[in-house]
């Protein structure tokens, strides 16, 4: 792809959400504005900027990428994705919104009446707060690398930057347009290539996606190194190189031999044709036939493994940070449960193209798996498959789709962190409320940055599903038994966050910096959900059952708030989460 | 002209006992009033369980069919392996019809109780 384009659609969308930033600054003049829009959004708005906020990096290129290297199983990301937002629906969605509260600490402080489950809330929000910014940046170096070849660190720069200035900027408002266009470019973005690339492949006579075999080159095939790579070569081959391969310059012919190998960035390596495809060593190869058939993936235990993802996303929807402050600009409950069905349809209709360049990718550009950049097939193939400046065209347009889902999660989550870090921890500290939200904003990208920029590259849709693992295994339990069960008590809710998210942030952090073991340990480390969240169910329930003297004494009130509509005419309780900026 | 009179007698039996409106009852947290909240809580929450339960439960089924029988994995429709038809496809239209009747259904149970203790 040409160099210049790619740096044009970066410029343009950062531009574009910026200058809409911009204008809804104009709109927000209070405190309120600025946390929740002042409540004041309609529910179109609003689904289209969940649906904008919700679809991150790992849905428009992580679930693409996987798709390429794993094939059926890793269909189960954006499904249950899907899935996540029926639970959070039919369980939590009008409750959540009439509590009133704007953050999940404010919840559970308004359900226990505790300061202590406040904290242990405050403190788990922002854990998983930066552990899904991290893939985010991570994934914005990668595309930056890809399409314009810029160094690692620019993406994440270059995407904190513009979340910074419309974030500090505007606020919740402001943030709720860009968000809305964003949703909309991303479908267009991804929509509108897939009609072209399915064309092509049409023309092509419709070739099979997967032949059972081992994948191989299905002709001489150039593949061009960007970044440091150990391949495995699964048998020996002859092929043209030049750059530094096995720390040796080389220029010309080269025979690899069975084994890994290491290859540096800027090497040129021309395969011939029916060469086995070198896998690189963070992929695990698996022959056609595998990868079209479901549970072949994840590893020891797929059965055990797919569960445990689908209670992950399943479950963990409902507890991510950003996704919950969106309910609380709902005007009342019902406008949260007609928005919230809104976002199910937009999402749906967005997640049927990510498998589509999954397939298409493992047979145009198999060069992917060599790299070990999976996750980049959704820059590439329109571009190889279209020629010209149709093609060009399109691979801006998708590289723009890229960039705008960076800047809307990240935005979305950096709001949240941003309002529990200004208000539990600079509170006090910092006088101006909007001054200590705008340092919050900065402390909430600073960490992940550092992170990404430290940490090893993993999978953009692994990391967040570890990040859904911990929000189903803490906010869960919090959210489904404070609103539904009476007799949750703060000790029972503070030693349930802490023995849920406490070990799948454990589980989640041997995952990331050591890599599973083998075997069952590997799989429960792996995919900790199955096991973490009903261990925080059970302690919760066990220990609100032994603690029942510290049941809040005004349960039965904020009973009333959670579940009836706004229109009766009933004495819901005086907390106003709004009274902390009146004062 | 005649005098216009008022014309009086001792009441007979008692008149109808206005009843509180449930609300008010709500407000109050006596007795009643925990019934009507008891008994919206267990409805809403029947079926959201219901709901959640149907759809989990169908979902959940998928991996169990692909492990036990293997070959539903071969069957093609149109070319496309069914497991890619299904998870790739199919299963949308049925998480958003779902996620309409619970709306719809919700919204009914909310109207009810509304009736209910609104009544004066």
């Amino acid at each position: 792809m040409n160099t210049s384009t790619g740096i044009v659609a970066v410029v343009v969308t950062a531009a574009v959400t910026v200058l809409i930033g911009a204008y809804g600054l104009r709109a927000a003049r209070t405190t309120s504005d600025f946390y929740v829009a002042s409540r004041t959004v309609t529910p179109w708005w609003n689904a289209s900027a969940i649906g904008g906020e919700y679809l991150s990096a790992a849905s428009f290129l992580g679930v693409a990428g996987l798709v390429l290297a794993y094939g059926t199983d890793m269909l189960w990301f954006p499904v249950g994705y899907t899935a996540g937002y029926l639970m959070l629906l039919v369980l939590v969605a009008a409750p959540l919104r009439r509590s009133g509260a704007y953050t999940l600490p404010d919840f559970a402080e308004a359900r226990l009446e505790s300061m202590a489950a406040r904290r242990a809330a405050s403190i788990l929000v922002v854990t998983i707060g930066w552990l899904y910014l991290l893939p985010q940046f991570q994934a914005a170096g990668l595309t930056l690398r890809t399409v314009t070849g810029a160094p690692q660190w620019a993406g994440p720069a270059v995407v904190a930057a513009v979340v910074l200035v419309s974030v500090l900027g505007g606020g919740m408002r402001s943030i709720t347009f860009v968000q809305a266009f964003q949703y909309w470019l991303k479908l267009t973005a991804l929509a509108l290539p897939v009609v072209f690339v399915l064309l092509a492949w049409q023309s092509d006579g419709r070739p099979e996606v997967a032949p059972p075999e081992e994948p191989v080159f299905a002709e001489a095939t150039t593949v061009e190194v960007t970044i440091d790579v150990t391949v495995d070569v699964p048998m020996g081959v002859v092929v043209e190189a030049d750059g530094v391969v096995d720390d040796a310059a080389v220029s010309g012919e080269l025979p690899l031999d069975r084994g890994d190998h290491d290859v540096e960035a800027g090497t040129v390596l021309e395969f011939p044709a029916g060469a086995r495809i070198p896998h690189a060593s963070n992929l695990e190869p698996m022959t056609g036939q595998a990868w079209a058939l479901p549970l072949t993936a994840g590893g020891d235990h797929p059965l055990y493994a797919t569960y445990s993802l689908i209670i992950a996303l399943f479950f963990g929807t409902m507890g991510l940070p950003h996704v919950l402050v969106r309910f609380y600009t709902n005007p009342d409950g019902r406008a949260a449960r007609r928005t919230t069905l809104a976002v199910l349809g937009l999402l749906g209709l967005f997640y049927v193209l990510p498998g589509v360049y999954g397939a298409l990718g493992r047979l145009y550009t198999p060069e992917l798996l060599l790299t070990g950049r999976t996750d980049a097939v959704v820059l590439v193939l329109p571009g190889r498959l279209v020629d010209g400046v149709l093609g060009e065209t399109l691979s801006a347009l998708v590289t723009a789709g890229a960039f705008a889902a960076f800047l809307s999660t990240s935005s979305g989550l950096t709001v949240s962190v941003a309002g529990v870090l200004s208000q539990d921890l600079l509170r006090g500290r910092v006088r101006n409320p909007v001054a200590g939200f705008r340092l919050g904003a900065a402390l909430a990208l600073l960490v992940p940055i550092g992170l990404a920029l430290s940490s090893p590259f993993l999978g953009i849709a692994d990391v967040v599903g570890l990040a859904f693992a911990v929000a189903a295994s803490s906010f869960c339990p919090l959210l489904l038994l404070g609103i539904w069960w009476r007799r949750l008590t703060w000790p029972g809710a503070v030693a349930g966050l802490l023995a849920g998210g406490g070990t799948s942030t454990v589980a989640v952090a041997f995952t990331i910096l050591g890599g599973p073991p083998d075997g069952w340990v590997g799989a429960l480390l792996a995919q900790p959900a199955a096991w973490t969240m009903p261990l925080a169910f059970v302690v919760m329930i066990v220990v609100s059952l032994g603690t029942q003297q510290h049941t809040a004494p005004g349960v039965n009130r904020t009973m009333v708030r959670l579940h009836t509509p706004e229109n009766l005419d009933l004495n819901r309780g005086d907390w106003d989460p709004e009274d902390r900026w009146r004062t | 002209m005649t005098e216009r009179v008022t014309v009086t007698g001792p009441r007979r039996g008692r008149p109808p006992a206005r009843r509180r409106a449930g609300t008010a009852e709500i407000d109050a947290q006596t007795q009643l009033g925990e019934v009507y909240m008891r008994a919206l809580l267990r409805a809403q929450l029947r079926l959201s369980l219901t709901v959640a339960g149907v759809v989990l439960g169908l979902l959940a089924l998928l991996p169990l069919v692909f492990a036990v029988a293997p070959r539903v994995s071969d069957v093609d429709v149109a070319g496309v392996p069914l497991p890619w038809l299904v998870l790739g496809g199919l299963v949308y239209p049925v998480l958003v019809a779902a996620a309409w009747f619970y709306v719809r259904t919700a919204e009914r149970v909310e109207r009810d109780f509304g009736e209910m203790v609104d009544r004066r």
